[in-house]
């Protein structure tokens, strides 16, 4: 049986929020297990005399104190895990500068989360789950080029992909809204397997990630299933051919983001989520349909206008469509509102999730929206940087797990 | 006999110096006991429940962080419980500590709001300050109904 993985909590508030059932329940599902590193009441004494952060709470102490003998050796663990109380400011800052310091001063993998009372260990299943992947498959997202004839499957919130790989090229793609996860993968590798000349039977192995990872990798039998985080960083990388130094890969989804910097094609820090659907490419959907057009003719559409003329928000989803309606109620013409629609969804993602990712050029867009051209525009923008969009962008999940499975390829 | 809410809420001196004199102490050991003695609760380390934070709302506003509203569901009821309070200002963590800082700014606020008998004093930090400082508290709790006479 293998040893689980052990994940350092530096969490403050968690005990009390009652959440602490859930982050063990997400540790579990993934085979870690989570536990406090030990320090003294001298190291929580000097805790942030050489760190250089000064906090008033005696909880935030104990974190810095628990980082330092992470990073000090003093404390064992094969990764960490941070977790402070949403809405607390004093614990953002300590959260934030922990998980930098913890990232540049060691080789743990790191992660941080924010909780409410209302947090599930479902919520929390994707980070624990990547992070117990970059520990102990380090190994295996050492892989650089895909071998054999493999498929890989994203059973996303949105659209579900199929891709179908031989000897590191794409050789068949499928694309389908999700409707019923089941329905919607077979509908895909059907669409794959036509458009590459092969049979089922043919494929040596097969990768799933994304939502419905679980229920379709069980029930295809995959060699691999995956969270969307290694495998989007890898595919990424991949395609971008930046699988060495450092990268840093966004993914708008459907229902969440990504924001992940890469290192040698490893994830290191990553951010997971989205406070609202405004901040997603659900609100992009919602204007294209308010503006009568095809999602495929937003982007163009965009390019077409200028959005600083017109005022709108997406934090919230309720109050983004507000702006929506207001502007095109005032005249606004559908450029300038298509414009600054994906300025919004730009601006949310930066403000709420890049602030929490060390930005390293060059910085990837994967995920569907990275077609919209006004939005990566609008990204490249916010960053000051040229975004690098690879060919088959849309399929990362796909061409990730495709790429990852060929590990599973057994060789003659 | 008078219930007197400690704070640091986690302090087992003052614990002791409160029972001593004759009264009984509220602070995180009665509270966390409470919890983790319930039997059909499986939420360790303190048996506290995505619930407590929502009961903490009596004291705390959503906007304000689980985490503090979860402690104020502890701490919240003994101080509208306590007939008096001791709250020792800048102690050492050894002493005594309830972990936010934001939680202590409101536990502090609470016990003064009350207008209840309260002693206010400062950490001691030498041998002749803790011998005052123990005198200050003996004082205030044989003042109290039901005190040991000092």
């Amino acid at each position: 049986m293998t040893a689980p993985v052990r994940i350092a909590l530096l969490g403050c508030g968690a005990e009390y929020s009652g959440v602490m059932p859930e982050i063990y329940e997400a540790a579990r599902q993934v085979e870690a297990e989570v536990f406090y590193p030990d320090v003294t009441l001298a190291d929580v004494r000097s805790a942030g005399k050489g760190f250089g952060l000064d906090v008033h709470s005696a909880d935030l102490k104990l974190m810095i104190a628990r980082a330092e003998a992470l990073v000090a050796g003093r404390a064992e663990a094969d990764a960490v895990f941070i977790a402070t109380c949403f809405r607390c400011a004093e614990a953002a800052i300590v959260r934030n500068e922990l998980r930098r310091y913890i990232h540049e001063q060691s080789r743990l993998p790191v992660v941080s989360y924010s909780f409410t009372e209302r947090t599930t260990s479902g919520t929390l299943l994707t980070r624990m789950e990547a992070l117990v992947t970059i520990a102990r498959r380090r190994a295996l997202l050492a892989r650089e080029r895909q071998e054999g004839l493999t498929m890989g499957l994203d059973s996303g919130s949105a659209t579900t992909k199929a891709v179908i790989m031989k000897d590191n090229e794409v050789i068949g793609t499928g694309w389908r809204p999700t409707t019923q996860v089941q329905q919607s993968a077979d509908e895909v590798i059907a669409l794959a397997l036509e458009e590459s000349g092969i049979r089922r039977s043919e494929i040596e192995a097969v990768g799933v990630t994304g939502y419905g990872r679980f229920l379709l990798g069980n029930a295809i039998g995959a060699d691999l299933i995956q969270e969307e985080l290694t495998v989007n960083s890898k595919g990424a990388v991949y395609l971008a051919d930046r699988q060495h130094g450092f990268a840093t890969v966004i993914d708008i989804g459907g229902m969440d983001n990504k924001a992940i910097t890469v290192q040698d094609g490893i994830p290191g820090v990553f951010t997971m989520g989205g406070i609202c659907a405004g901040a997603s490419g659900r609100f992009l959907e919602m204007t294209a349909k308010r503006l009568g057009i095809d999602i495929t003719e937003l982007g163009p559409l965009a390019m077409k206008g200028m959005g600083k003329n017109v005022p709108m928000n997406s934090y919230c989803i309720v109050f983004g469509t507000q702006s929506l309606v207001n502007a095109l109620a005032a005249g606004n013409t559908p450029e300038d509102v298509a414009a600054a629609a994906c300025h919004s969804v730009a601006e949310q993602v930066y403000e709420q999730q890049l602030q929490e990712v060390d930005i390293r050029e060059p910085v990837i867009m994967v995920g569907g929206t990275s077609l919209i051209s006004g939005l990566v525009y609008a990204m490249g923008e916010l960053l000051q940087t040229e975004i690098v969009v690879p060919r088959y962008s849309q399929y990362i999940g796909a061409v990730g797990s495709a790429l990852l499975a060929s590990g599973f390829v057994r060789k003659e | 006999m008078a219930k007197v809410f400690i704070y640091p809420g986690t302090s087992l001196i003052l614990s002791d110096l409160v029972s001593r004199f004759g009264h009984r102490p509220l602070g995180s050991a009665l509270a966390v006991r409470e919890r983790v003695q319930t039997p059909g609760l499986d939420s360790p380390p303190l048996q506290i429940t995505p619930e407590d934070p929502k009961k903490g709302l009596r004291y705390a506003a959503v906007e304000v962080p689980s985490g503090v509203r979860g402690r104020m569901s502890l701490y919240g009821p003994q101080i509208e419980e306590a007939d008096a309070g001791i709250i020792v200002r800048d102690a050492d963590l050894a002493f005594g500590c309830m972990g936010c800082a934001r939680t202590n700014e409101l536990v502090r606020f609470l016990l003064r709001r009350r207008e209840i008998p309260l002693l206010e004093l400062d950490y001691p930090h030498s041998d002749e300050e803790g011998i005052r400082f123990v005198a200050a508290i003996k004082e205030f709790l044989s003042g109290l109904p039901g005190g040991v006479p000092a």
